[in-house]
């Protein structure tokens, strides 16, 4: 599904900041992406979801040489992947409701088709009461499992979850590990970028550590 | 998708009216309709008084075209009235002349009244007898052979087919409308300066929905036509404020002349533009100049647009 061959990436004329990257992600397959502050994991999540362009190396995604694609492809593959990051990135206007909704509304789909797919995430969630609630009244808990149910609502091929249990407690971190586990056992391909190694603790899956630009997989 | 072993609790699933994507508060709109009312209004007083110029002009040419004078000049020696009589005579008999119709004494004394003023005797003045013939339309005059004629008859006559002073119409309407044009290149391009930086700036203050709507997968296409809808609203806005006010201006125009008329001005711009009413065919020029400036404001905003997205992405 994922291809990554000698992958380097640098900002600018700055220093590399990841360096020969080479693995494979499988489809159906779970795995945490861990490091120190600093070492890339938001970098790496950034181009697998091609809003990154690596500066070498060849990067293959769900069978497309990336280097090849244009705007409206890349737009058209992103459909297949979804993204949880750190600052959740909700459209503050828009409910709850509306905003775990929003990557149907990008596919065109009716609102009747839906509705009740949302409202049912929303509870799995906890969000049930706070369907109705804007953003800017929702506690940093409540924002973060916002954003993770716009990331799973459309049962993406390839979900990206930048330290997605950051702001809540043990038990809903747990929930949401859950909802992850239940999401790739259904198909989807799992990268969760983590320093939460309790976390990490509580499911047996393949660790991808980033040090000083460089992955080590432990499989 | 099972997400779990909890009930999920059946909860009636009600129709909502969903909040557009981006809001229409977000986006500076006010000082963009001024903008392009103002622009349109200026275009639309433009294209109006082109359009007046040139069907008063049209007329002049129309009327002047199908007319010739000759004069007959006093001379030592000759009969004034005979000389003028043989003159006509003799421009009766040329074909493709309809009527011809010398003015008599009395008659050339009114015309020349605003002049010299009333009660004039033009046995004391040499003043040239006039004759106006009324050409067949769409015949082509032997004007040469008229001449010769005429001369014959009347050695001091000559005969002025207004040529000159159709020629000197025609450069002055050419040279109205090549102006217009200009103004109206200006205000378009106006236009599109304003309407990008507008565009530019309600990108900016969105930005953050446009990243978010890369992330859920939407495509340049697909943003663009979000923020499009609001510009070609506000560019329709602008361009029926602006392009109404100038019809009105026009719809009123007669009475406004009426107010001016008797003063020098409004005697010069009677004389030059007639009635100073557009007809209905100018208004229906001014309504599309409208849906054009619209046009050219969604047009502009959705150039802005990909070309921002280029940058945001």
């Amino acid at each position: 599904m994922v291809r990554f061959e000698n992958v380097g990436l640098r900002y600018g004329l700055g220093p590399e900041i990841l360096r020969d990257l080479s693995f494979v992600i499988p489809a159906h397959s779970f795995q945490f992406l861990t490091g120190p502050s600093g070492a890339g994991k938001t970098s790496l999540l950034r181009l697998l979801f091609l809003s990154l362009r690596p500066t070498r190396g060849l990067v293959n995604l769900f069978g497309h040489d990336v280097s090849l694609l244009g705007k409206d492809e890349i737009a058209s593959l992103r459909k297949r992947i979804g993204i949880v990051l750190q600052d959740f990135r909700l459209l503050d206007h828009m409910t709850t409701y509306e905003n775990v909704a929003l990557p149907f509304r990008v596919l065109g789909r009716e609102e009747s088709t839906y509705r009740r797919e949302v409202i049912d995430l929303l509870k799995w969630v906890g969000l049930g009461e706070r369907m109705d609630a804007l953003p800017p009244i929702l506690s940093g808990g409540e924002k973060q499992r916002a954003a993770i149910a716009r990331a799973v609502i459309s049962r993406p091929h390839l979900l990206l979850a930048d330290e997605p249990t950051g702001n809540v407690d043990p038990t809903l971190g747990r929930r949401l590990l859950r909802l992850f586990i239940e999401l790739n056992k259904s198909g989807t391909a799992v990268i969760i970028a983590t320093h939460d190694i309790a976390l990490m603790d509580q499911y047996e899956a393949r660790r991808f550590v980033l040090h000083e630009g460089r992955l080590h997989i432990y499989e | 998708m099972d997400l779990g072993q909890h009930e999920r609790p059946q909860v009636p699933a009600r129709a909502r009216n969903l909040s557009p994507i981006v809001p229409r508060a977000s986006i500076a709109g006010r000082a963009l309709v001024a903008v392009v009312a103002i622009m349109t209004f200026l275009a639309s007083i433009t294209t109006g008084t082109v359009l007046l110029v040139s069907a008063s002009a049209a007329e002049w040419q129309s009327d002047v075209a199908s007319e010739i004078t000759i004069q007959v000049r006093p001379a030592a020696g000759r009969d004034l009235d005979r000389d003028s009589t043989a003159a006509a005579d003799a421009t009766r008999g040329q074909p493709g002349i309809l009527d011809v119709r010398p003015f008599t004494k009395d008659e050339s004394a009114k015309l020349l009244e605003p002049w010299l003023g009333s009660g004039l005797s033009l046995d004391e003045l040499p003043v040239p007898r006039v004759i106006v013939a009324r050409v067949q339309p769409g015949s082509t005059l032997d004007l040469t052979g008229l001449r010769s004629r005429v001369t014959q008859v009347a050695p001091t006559a000559s005969v002025d087919d207004h040529r000159a002073w159709i020629e000197r119409m025609r450069s002055m309407t050419g040279a109205t409308v090549f102006a217009g044009i200009g103004i109206l290149a200006l205000v378009i391009v106006a236009t599109i300066i304003s309407v990008s930086f507008a565009t530019r700036g309600a990108m900016a203050a969105n930005r953050p929905i446009v990243e978010v709507l890369h992330f859920v997968g939407a495509g340049d296409r697909y943003i663009a036509n979000r923020f499009l809808r609001h510009f070609l609203r506000l560019g329709l806005e602008g361009g029926v404020i602006g392009g109404g006010m100038a019809m009105l201006a026009f719809g009123f125009s007669e009475s406004i002349a009426g107010w001016f008329s008797g003063t020098p001005v409004g005697d010069q711009f009677a004389a030059l533009l007639g009635t100073f009413s557009l007809r209905p065919s100018g208004y229906l020029a001014l309504a599309a100049q409208t849906v054009l400036i619209a046009a050219i404001t969604a047009w502009a905003s959705r150039r802005t647009l990909f070309a921002t997205l280029d940058d945001i992405d």
